[in-house]
């Protein structure tokens, strides 16, 4: 018959990161006190089920990591060590080598042994130095071998169970069954126990059986077949007649009982089903997700077809059409929702990233987390896990102080970090903050006048602090090999921005800094409100509009009878066209008759020139790059109602657009 | 067709098993831990249980402990899957009332054997 285990090694692969990550969670619980006899458990638990599943479907090296793992956990365990620094630093490394192996594994590699045996020896050496300690998981299989006595013409065989035998699920006649199985069976059975009929107890078993099993079997074999019920019943095994010399092939252990890592050949990995979950493929859940938003864009061309039907005589169809459009509704969100992901799984990364940094350079930060159950789309969680492992670094790095520095300040030596995600108005919002010595106003603007980057100092502290999102801005007074080389900020927030994100900075002098990233739900539906540009209608996504009005003569200011900026909100903002920026013919309307709208992209306000507000609606995201190609200003597009075509507009490219000096 | 039931916290294991034991023409039914076991048994009649020893929420001797209290699960086999064949756990499963163990890792041919040995 023969089953290919490998197919199930993809779900192996998943299930071990899982599980080094509640292990490698664990351990760090442990060894800041946050622990208690569960999580020990369940550290310990983590290593085993690795183990086991690494030996069954064929990768014995990975096997011998988690062994080695699990034997120190048992030991902490049963109480017989405690888990100090050096047993958490040791684990915490053969967590990683762990890691290293599920990769080399995944892509059909292994890890050489010179990068194991440092790990390994740490974690025996530790092992041995422990109080002595049952060596049996040392050896998985059952010693049955050393028992072996030689085989002859076979053997006499005394069998009297427990009258609770059956109890335990165990059938004697399966165990006459077996012996026969391996050679001539004579078989006596002993009623002399049983009472009569009438106390005649059917749950107790009151028989014993004499057997003469004839054949070359070694008493290992015969041995094994009672093994489950050695503990129930007396057995007595004799050789039938005076033994020859002992065979050679009688050390024959039961197979079933016996390690084997033969790997079969490899075959693409089946998806994997379970009863609480269902793996699926992203692929074909964007695809449902792309039908449902043609379900949504038919119904919505169905809406407004049918907007001019006589309400009366149309009733019956009229209601049908409504009932329609809310359970397209309601069947989008569950499809949507079946790409959404906790933050957590960002944030499972971390504690172990900061205790690592703080080791490193010298500090002492406790990082608290919070909200990570909050949900987000895959494609975001995914996207935002570099981003934020830079903004993290950066606050381990620059943000709190060393323990002396902190001292001197009045501040108790331990550093804190928050990370806190948190569902605000149909966004998430992640909020990176340290209590660490802030931004420095001073420093920032030095460096940004010294490299150019600006002419004349900023107002505002907030534009002060966008600063440090500049390409090449960096204020470390020494470059580390934690943060990197200052090249990070402007990539961190063109990341956030491709997300459809925002990035907000606040700092305060010797208090700290907060940074808040704001991100959309999702990127496969946007809520756009839809404007007239000629006759164009274009979406503009609404989490990135601030308001709309037309513009009265006294808020415009113009250079040589050209309006360069229009008042909103009693600040100066820079006017783009959309007519010219989209090159649409016609006379443009004059600027008091048209619609400015406030946006706000890159913590810059822009206001957006355009003819008509039409309306909001969701619109479902094309992609543009993916069906034709990148446009510098263009998000995606999507389908209107009536059918037409509609750019979805990138407000980040067209602000980054206006720095170009060509652009201004 | 002998109806199994397969309680598993590791997913890749538990599918491997249910896989396994499904080829070999079983009906097969899978739980992730001891409690969910409890209640699927509750309302079936398995003719076999094959239970992982370390388990979250309730463990595998756990579960056979309070299967045999059962009293469709009197006489049925209760075996358990374990890597930890130390006497220790064995004999704490004997005692509550397991029919016997399949040692991990193993090969899926040897676990068809052993599961067809023990229903006979």
């Amino acid at each position: 018959m023969g089953i290919d285990v490998s197919r199930f090694r993809e779900a192996f692969f998943d299930e071990s990161e899982e599980g080094l990550a509640t292990l490698e969670a664990g351990l760090l619980a442990l060894e800041n006190g946050q622990a208690d006899e569960d999580t020990l458990h369940a550290v310990f638990r983590a290593a085993h089920s690795i183990k086991g599943g690494a030996a069954t479907f064929g990768f014995p090296d990975i096997a011998e990591v988690t062994h080695h793992l699990e034997s120190l956990l048992d030991q902490a365990r049963s109480g017989q060590r405690r888990l100090g620094s050096p047993e958490i630093n040791a684990l915490l490394s053969a967590a990683d080598c762990v890691r290293q192996q599920i990769d080399a594994a995944r892509a059909g590699e292994s890890v050489d042994t010179a990068t194991l045996k440092p790990v390994l020896s740490a974690l025996e050496g530790l092992h041995e130095a422990a109080p002595a300690v049952a060596a049996a998981g040392a050896s998985d299989r059952v010693a049955s071998a050393s028992t072996t006595a030689s085989a002859g013409v076979g053997w006499r065989i005394h069998f009297v169970p427990e009258p609770h035998l059956l109890k335990t699920g165990n059938d004697p006649i399966g165990i006459l069954r077996e012996l026969h199985h391996l050679g001539e069976c004579q078989v006596r059975c002993d009623v002399a126990a049983l009472p009569g009929l009438q106390e005649l107890n059917p749950e107790a078993l009151l028989l014993g059986w004499d057997i003469e099993l004839t054949g070359e079997i070694a008493e290992a074999q015969v041995r094994e077949i009672f093994e489950w019920v050695e503990d129930d019943c007396t057995l007595q095994v004799d050789p039938l007649a005076p033994t020859a010399e002992a065979t050679p092939q009688a050390a024959a252990e039961r197979p079933e009982q016996v390690a084997s890592s033969a790997a079969p050949p490899k075959v693409a990995s089946a998806s994997a089903s379970e009863q609480a979950s269902i793996r699926v493929p992203v692929d074909k859940v964007d695809a449902l997700i792309n039908l449902v938003g043609e379900l949504v864009i038919t119904q919505a061309a169905i809406a407004q077809d049918s907007s001019g039907l006589d309400p009366v005589a149309n009733e019956r169809l009229l209601n049908g059409l409504s009932e329609l459009e809310r359970n397209t509704r309601h069947l989008q969100e569950a499809v949507m929702s079946v790409r959404m992901m906790p933050v957590g799984m960002v944030f499972s990364r971390f504690p172990r990233m900061v205790r690592d940094l703080a080791s490193k350079l010298g500090k002492q930060v406790r990082l608290q987390m919070s909200g990570e159950a909050t949900e987000l789309d895959k494609s975001l969680i995914e996207r935002l896990s570099d981003p934020l492992t830079h903004l993290v670094r950066n606050a381990v790095d620059h943000g709190i102080e060393s323990p002396e520095k902190r001292a001197a300040a009045g501040k108790p030596p331990e550093g804190t970090l928050s990370l806190a995600a948190r569902h605000e108005s149909g966004q998430v919002l992640i909020e990176i903050s340290d209590d660490g010595g802030g931004l420095d106003r001073e420093r920032i603007l030095e460096k940004a006048r010294f490299n150019g980057i600006i002419q004349e100092d900023p107002a505002t502290d907030e534009e002060i602090w966008q600063l440090i999102f500049e390409p090449g801005f960096s204020t470390a007074e020494n470059v580390t090999d934690v943060s990197g080389r200052g090249v990070g900020m402007d990539v961190v927030r063109r990341n956030i921005a491709a997300l459809s994100g925002r990035m907000d900075i606040s700092s305060t002098p010797g208090a700290g800094t907060r940074l808040t990233i704001r991100l959309p739900l999702t990127l496969a539906i946007v809520d756009g409100m839809q404007i007239a540009v000629g006759d164009q209608v274009l979406v503009l996504p609404l989490g990135e509009v601030i308001e709309s009005m037309q513009p009265r003569p006294c808020d415009i200011e113009g250079v040589a009878g050209h309006p360069r900026l229009l008042r909103m909100r009693g600040d100066f903002v820079p006017i783009v066209s959309m007519r010219a920026r989209l090159g649409t013919p016609g006379e443009a309307p004059p600027l008091t008759e048209s619609i400015a709208i406030l946006v706000e992209a890159e913590g810059r306000r822009i206001a957006l020139v355009v003819d008509q507000l039409i309306g909001q609606q969701q619109a479902v995201v094309k992609s543009l790059s993916t069906n034709f190609r990148r446009i510098e200003g263009i998000a995606g597009a999507t389908i209107l109602g009536d059918g037409r075509v509609a750019l979805i507009l990138d407000v980040g490219d067209i602000v980054r657009g206006l720095r170009q000096p060509q652009a201004a | 067709m002998p109806h199994i039931l397969t309680v598993d916290d590791s997913a890749s294991m538990r599918q491997m098993v249910a896989f396994t034991l499904r080829d070999a023409g079983f009906e097969v039914s899978e739980a992730e831990d001891g409690s969910e076991a409890l209640s699927i048994a509750e309302n079936n009649s398995f003719d076999l249980v094959l239970a992982d020893v370390n388990m979250p929420k309730m463990d595998g001797i756990s579960l056979i402990r309070k299967l045999r209290t059962l009293s469709n699960y009197q006489y049925t086999p209760l075996l358990m899957l374990t890597t930890e064949s130390s006497m220790e756990r064995k004999s704490e499963g004997k005692e509550a009332g397991a029919t016997g163990w399949i040692v991990k890792p193993f090969e899926p041919d040897n676990l068809v054997a052993t599961i067809r040995r023990v229903l006979g």
